[in-house]
C-alpha cells in the first residue's frame, strides 16, 4: 500500500488550484466534475478576502489564549483552514444558508455575524442559543456529521417551496470534516441529496485529521470521488486558496441554486493546530509534517500576490493588522464581560409551554436554594 | 503487590492484562491507538499489542459496534470504546436491536462477548454530549448487562471480568474520577474477585442508607461523612451493577435503617433510582420509615457547563434528602 493513499495529494487530477503557494495566479482551471474554474476580482476584493483571513486568523488566536486563561472552557481552532472557510463562506449570497460544525467560526465572520456569538458555547455559558433562520447560519453541531441531514431537510423545503431555478433561488452549504466522511448520516445525507436533487452543496474540509486519525484511516479513495457513486459531481479544491475556495463553492451553489443539484466539494487543508485546546496533537504527527503544510500557509500566499500586482502596500498591510488588533480586543471585553447563566435557566426551554415535572422540578430547585440564603453555605 | 493508580491508569492496566490473556481479545474505537484515547485509557496499547489487536477505527460509532458484532460471531472479543457518552446513540441500533438480542434470536447458538466502554457523566466542564448519563437506556434493554466502577480497585477488576464475561456487557466509567486514586492489587487473580454483579456495601452506617453508583458515589461518601461529623451514620451501597441489580444486601441494610436515599446523575423520570426506589418498597415496605427519596439530576437535558454544578448532585443534596426521610 502506497502512502497517502487516501489522499491523493495536490497531484490528484483535476485539482483545482488559482494562486500557487508562492502567490502566482493560475488563470483557470478545470476540476474533476469537468467544469472550468477562475475568479474575476477586483482590487478591492482582493482587498477584502486578506482583510478577512487576517481578522478570521487574530480572532481565532484570541480565543485560543482566551482558553489558555481559563475564560473559555475548550476552543475548537481554524488555524490553517482560513481560507476555505473565507472562500466558501464569502460564496455564499445572502439568501443561501449554512449548516456548520463546530470550527466554522470563519464563515460565520463572513456571513456578517457577529464573531462573538459562538463564544458563549465555548464559555459554557449556553448550547449556542442563536435562531438558525435568523442568521441564515445553523447552530454549531457537535454530534459528528447529523448536520448534512438536516441540511439536506432544509435544501428538500427549499424545492418543495419553488425556491429554485434561476438566479435567486436559495441554495444550502453543509460544512463537515474529513473523519465525519465515515458517519452513517452524512452517507445517507448524500443519499437523500442525490434522490431528491436537493439544492445544496455539501463541503468537506478534509483538514487530514479526525483528532488523532489521519486521513487514510477514513477512506482508500480521495473523498470527493465518493460522490459520483451517490450520483452527483465531486471536485477537490486547494483549501488553502481562498480564490479556488471561492470559485468551486460559489460555481457548485449556483448549479444547486438553478435546480442542478448537489456537489461535493472536498476543500484539501490542513489542520494547524490542535483539533481542540484539550488536545495534544504531538502524540500522534510529525513536525516535520506541520511545517511542510506552513509552507502552504493561506494567508501568506494572497500577501505575496498582492505586494506582486502592486494591489496595495504596506500601508494597507498595517491596516489590517490593526484592525484585526482591535475586533480581537474587543472580543476579548465581551468574552470577559459574559455572565453566567442564572441557574434557573437549566429549566427554561425543555419544551416549548413548559411541563409539569419539569416545572415543579424548578419550583423545587428554586425553593432548595433560597433555603441557603443566609446560611453558612 | 498493591499499587496507587488511578481509575484510569487501573483501566489501562486491566486492559493491558485483559489483551495478555486472550488473544482474540480487540480493542476498538476512535483515537485509541496512538493517541490512547482522548482520556488516555489505551494508552501504550496499540505500541505493545499492535494495530491489529489495538484499531483505530473509522468516525462511525454504529460502524464500531456492527462489526464488532460481526467480530465477536467470528470468534473474538471485541473491546469497544465509544468516546463520550453523547456519541453512543448511533450506534443504539446496533446494541439494542443487534448486540442484546443475538443470543435470544439464535436460541444460545450466538454469544456476544463484547464490551462497550462508555465514559459517562458529567462534572468536567464540557460543551454539549459530553456529561450524559445513559445507563437507563441499556439497563432497559434485556440481553445487555451494565456495570459501573467507582474506585481503581474496581476498575482494575471489573474491566477485566467485563472482557472474559459471555455477556455484551455496557461499561461505564466516571470520567470526572478518572484522575482519583486508590490501591490496586496489581497481582490478583481473576478467579478469586469480588462478583462484577455484585453490589458492594462501602461504609457500614445504622441511620440511613445511601446508594449510588460510578462518580456518585464519591458524593455519597463525601456526604456520609459530613454526616458523620453531626452524628448521623449513613450506610453507603455502591451498587456496580446497573443490569442486573444485586440489591439484597441493599434490602438488608434498609430493614436496619428504615431510610434510604438513591442518588445518580441521569434524570429521575423513569430513571435507574425508580427502579430501586420501587423495589426496596417492595422488599422492605413495613420497614421503612419514609418513602425512598431519589437525589439525581434534573429531568432537562444536561445544561451549559457554567451552572452544572447546580444541576449535579452534591454532598448538600445527599444530606437534604437525608434530611428530609427524617422529617417525613
Ligand atoms: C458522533 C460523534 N462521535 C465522536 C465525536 C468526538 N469527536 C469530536 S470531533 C471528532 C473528529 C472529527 O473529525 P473531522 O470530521 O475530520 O472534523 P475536524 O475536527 O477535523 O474538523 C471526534 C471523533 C463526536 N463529536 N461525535
Ligand atoms: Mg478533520
Amino acid at each position: 500500500m502506497t502512502k497517502g493513499r487516501g489522499a491523493g495529494g495536490e497531484s490528484a487530477p483535476g485539482f483545482v488550484q488559482l494562486l500557487t503557494p508562492d502567490g502566482e495566479r493560475i488563470d483557470k482551471v478545470t476540476g474533476a466534475d469537468g467544469v472550468e474554474y477562475t475568479v474575476d476580482f477586483t482590487d478591492d476584493e482582493y482587498r477584502g478576502l486578506y482583510r478577512d483571513l487576517v481578522v478570521v486568523r487574530k480572532l481565532d488566536a484570541e480565543a485560543t489564549a482566551l482558553q489558555r486563561q481559563g475564560e473559555l472552557g475548550i476552543w475548537a481552532s481554524l488555524l490553517g483552514q482560513e481560507a476555505a472557510q473565507v472562500g466558501s463562506g464569502r460564496a455564499l449570497r445572502p439568501q443561501d444558508m449554512a449548516f456548520p460544525t463546530y470550527r466554522e467560526h470563519g464563515v460565520l465572520y463572513c456571513r456578517g455575524i457577529d464573531p462573538i456569538m459562538p463564544l458563549s458555547l465555548f464559555r459554557g455559558v449556553d448550547h449556542g442559543a442563536w435562531d438558525p433562520v435568523e442568521f441564515r447560519f445553523n447552530m454549531y453541531t457537535i454530534v459528528i456529521g447529523a448536520q448534512t441531514l438536516h441540511a439536506t431537510g432544509y435544501a428538500m423545503g427549499i424545492t418543495k417551496d419553488g425556491k429554485v431555478g434561476n438566479d435567486d433561488g436559495e441554495a444550502v452549504i453543509a460544512y463537515f470534516g474529513d473523519g465525519a466522511s465515515s458517519q452513517g448520516d452524512v452517507n445517507e445525507a448524500f443519499i437523500w441529496a442525490s434522490v431528491f436533487n436537493a439544492p445544496i452543496v455539501f463541503f468537506c474540509q478534509n483538514n487530514q485529521y479526525a483528532i488523532s486519525e489521519p486521513i487514510e484511516k477514513q477512506t482508500r479513495v480521495p473523498l470527493y470521488q465518493r460522490a459520483s457513486g451517490f450520483g452527483f459531481p465531486g471536485v477537490r479544491v486547494d483549501g488553502n486558496d481562498v480564490l479556488a475556495s471561492y470559485a468551486v463553492t460559489r460555481a457548485a451553489l449556483d448549479h444547486a441554486r438553478h435546480g442542478q443539484g448537489p456537489t461535493l466539494i472536498e476543500a484539501y487543508t490542513y489542520r494547524m493546530g490542535a483539533h481542540t485546546t484539550t488536545d495534544d496533537p504531538t502524540r500522534y504527527r510529525m513536525a516535520g509534517e506541520v511545517e511542510s503544510w506552513q509552507a502552504k500557509d493561506p494567508i501568506a500566499r494572497v500577501r505575496a500576490f498582492i505586494t506582486k500586482q502592486q494591489i496595495a502596500g504596506d500601508d494597507f498591510f498595517t491596516e489590517v493588522d490593526e484592525l484585526a488588533r482591535r475586533e480581537s480586543l474587543a472580543l476579548r471585553e465581551r468574552v470577559l464581560a459574559m455572565e453566567d447563566p442564572d441557574p434557573l435557566t437549566i429549566f427554561e426551554h425543555v419544551y416549548p409551554h413548559g411541563s409539569p415535572l419539569v416545572d415543579s422540578q424548578r419550583q423545587g430547585f428554586a425553593e432548595y436554594m433560597d433555603s441557603f440564603e443566609g446560611s453558612a453555605h | 503487590m498493591a499499587e496507587k493508580l488511578t481509575i484510569g491508569k487501573a483501566l489501562n492496566l486491566g486492559l493491558r492484562r485483559a489483551l495478555e490473556s486472550d488473544p482474540k481479545v480487540l480493542i476498538m474505537g476512535e483515537d485509541v491507538g496512538k493517541l490512547g484515547g482522548v482520556f488516555r485509557i489505551t494508552d501504550g496499547l496499540q505500541k505493545d499489542f499492535g494495530e491489529e489487536r489495538v484499531i483505530d477505527t473509522p468516525l462511525a460509532e454504529s460502524g464500531i459496534i456492527g462489526t464488532a458484532v460481526g467480530l465477536a460471531i467470528r470468534g473474538y472479543r471485541p473491546v469497544c470504546e465509544i468516546q463520550f457518552d453523547g456519541f453512543v446513540y448511533p450506534a443504539y441500533d446496533q446494541i439494542v436491536s443487534q448486540v442484546a438480542k443475538m443470543h435470544y434470536r439464535s436460541q444460545g447458538r450466538v454469544k456476544m462477548p463484547m464490551v462497550i466502554r462508555i465514559p459517562f457523566g458529567g462534572g468536567i466542564g464540557a460543551v454539549e454530549h459530553h456529561s450524559e448519563s445513559p445507563e437507563a437506556y441499556f439497563a432497559h434493554t434485556a440481553g445487555l448487562k451494565v456495570v459501573s466502577c467507582a474506585t481503581p480497585e474496581d476498575a482494575y477488576m471489573m474491566i477485566q471480568q467485563a472482557v472474559a464475561s459471555d455477556d455484551p456487557i455496557v461499561f461505564l466509567e466516571p470520567k470526572r474520577r478518572y484522575y482519583e486514586k486508590g490501591d490496586v492489587e496489581v497481582d490478583a487473580d481473576l478467579a478469586g474477585a469480588y462478583p462484577l454483579h455484585a453490589s458492594r456495601l462501602t461504609r457500614p452506617g445504622t441511620d440511613a442508607t445511601v446508594i449510588a453508583y460510578g462518580p456518585m458515589v464519591r458524593t455519597a461518601l463525601d456526604a456520609a461523612n459530613a454526616a458523620a461529623a453531626d452524628g448521623r451514620e449513613l450506610e453507603v451501597f455502591d451498587l456496580r451493577s446497573l443490569s442486573p441489580l444485586d440489591l439484597d444486601p441493599v434490602y438488608e441494610s434498609v430493614r436496619r435503617t428504615g431510610r434510604c436515599v438513591v442518588v445518580h446523575e441521569a434524570p429521575s423520570n423513569v430513571g435507574l433510582g425508580a427502579e430501586v426506589a420501587a423495589r426496596i418498597t417492595e422488599h422492605c415496605f413495613y420497614s421503612l420509615e419514609a418513602p425512598v427519596l431519589r437525589v439525581t439530576g434534573y429531568d432537562t437535558p444536561y445544561p451549559a457547563a457554567r451552572v452544572e454544578e447546580e444541576f449535579l448532585p452534591d454532598l448538600d443534596r445527599v444530606l437534604d434528602a437525608v434530611d428530609r426521610t427524617f422529617g417525613w
